[in-house]
């Protein structure tokens, strides 16, 4: 290939690239036409499971439904639905498991407050423990010929070695 | 007593095991059962210029089957639709979801129809609709159009003696 040939190819070809990667990225994310709104499906989604993967949010999921479940979350806020009404249509067909974060409610203090509850009541048993052992522990003082008993060993030689 | 406090612990701990180790967490409780099924109108399968709507099935106890020609497990229970189907205790109408209409007739063709109809739902919207998340589904409805009973996953000779079986009875008394 002459060198002036290979430069035309060159050019062809970044031209083609220039022309063909970017509109592959278009297809790749067709909903970004409304940033505003992306972020608010976003936001939202993050705070939604995937039921199908379900260590998953509804964000981060590609599973089918998790898409066909966003685009539903990105109708309604066409539509001009709240977020929280958005919520409401969502749990009442796969119920409050679809929240990422579950509902304070009677079922699930338990959950919320159960934590704190095994804390305070470590925290008990373990003042009431260090309690009773500084009431066992009685601190008698030395005798007179203990005393002596104990200056005898620190002077001797062998005393002095070990200090 | 200072053996029994983490005894009573330990057995609690394993209580809780044998419980929630045997639960299937791709269970999700369906909030639908005793509520009315959600309505809709779809396109049939087999001709689409005609409509099903549920509200038709006033009156009568019925099962929706959701399932569609991409979903393995719905291979596997289909043999079991066909024998409930030959058994005349109910009927089922088959809700076929994000599906080609041209693979779900050759599906139905190649493994025989348990169906008194299916409808396309091509967009997966009724799905949503009824909370599926995973074919194959099975709403059992009553005469009252309330959804009574909710199968994830295939039913089984097992689900169907002793779970369903039973209440479609019931529920035709």
């Amino acid at each position: 290939m002459k060198p002036a040939r290979r430069y035309r190819c060159l050019v062809l070809l970044l031209t083609l690239c220039s022309v063909v990667i970017p509109a592959m990225a278009e297809q790749a994310r067709p909903m970004a036409d409304d940033p505003v709104l992306e972020e608010r499906v976003l936001n939202l989604s993050r705070e939604l499971r995937c039921l199908v993967c379900q260590n998953e949010t509804l964000a981060d999921s590609r599973a089918e439904l998790a898409v066909d479940l966003r685009n539903q979350v990105r109708e309604q806020m066409k539509a001009g639905k709240s977020d929280e009404e958005i919520i409401t249509f969502l749990t009442a067909r796969y119920g409050d498991f679809v929240l990422y974060r579950p509902r304070v409610r009677p079922v699930t203090y338990v959950l919320w407050f159960g934590p704190f509850i095994l804390l305070a009541a470590g925290l008990v048993i373990l003042f009431r423990y260090v309690k009773r052992r500084r009431d066992v522990i009685v601190d008698t003082p030395l005798s007179a010929e203990e005393r002596s008993q104990a200056k005898a060993l620190l002077d001797t030689e062998a005393g002095k070695e070990i200090a | 007593m200072r053996y029994l406090i983490p005894l009573v612990l330990f057995l609690g701990l394993v209580a809780f095991l044998a419980i929630g180790l045997t639960r299937n967490p791709h269970e999700v409780p369906s909030p639908l059962i005793n509520k009315p099924a959600p309505t809709f109108t779809l396109n049939q399968l087999a001709d689409p210029s005609k409509t099903f709507s549920a509200e038709e099935m006033r009156g009568k106890v019925w099962l929706l089957n959701v399932w569609a020609t991409w979903c393995f497990v719905c291979r596997e229970e289909h043999p079991m639709l066909l024998e409930i189907e030959r058994s005349g205790e109910v009927p089922i109408y088959g809700l076929d979801t994000k599906d080609k209409r041209e693979d779900a007739l050759a599906w139905l063709q190649e493994l025989g129809d348990p169906y008194v109809l299916s409808v396309s739902d091509l967009d997966g919207r009724v799905s949503i609709d009824y909370g599926v998340y995973g074919a194959p589904e099975t709403f059992l409805i009553d005469k009252n159009g309330v959804i009574r009973f909710k199968r994830i996953g295939p039913i089984t000779p097992d689900v169907w003696q002793k779970e369903m079986l039973p209440l479609v009875k019931e529920l035709n008394k």
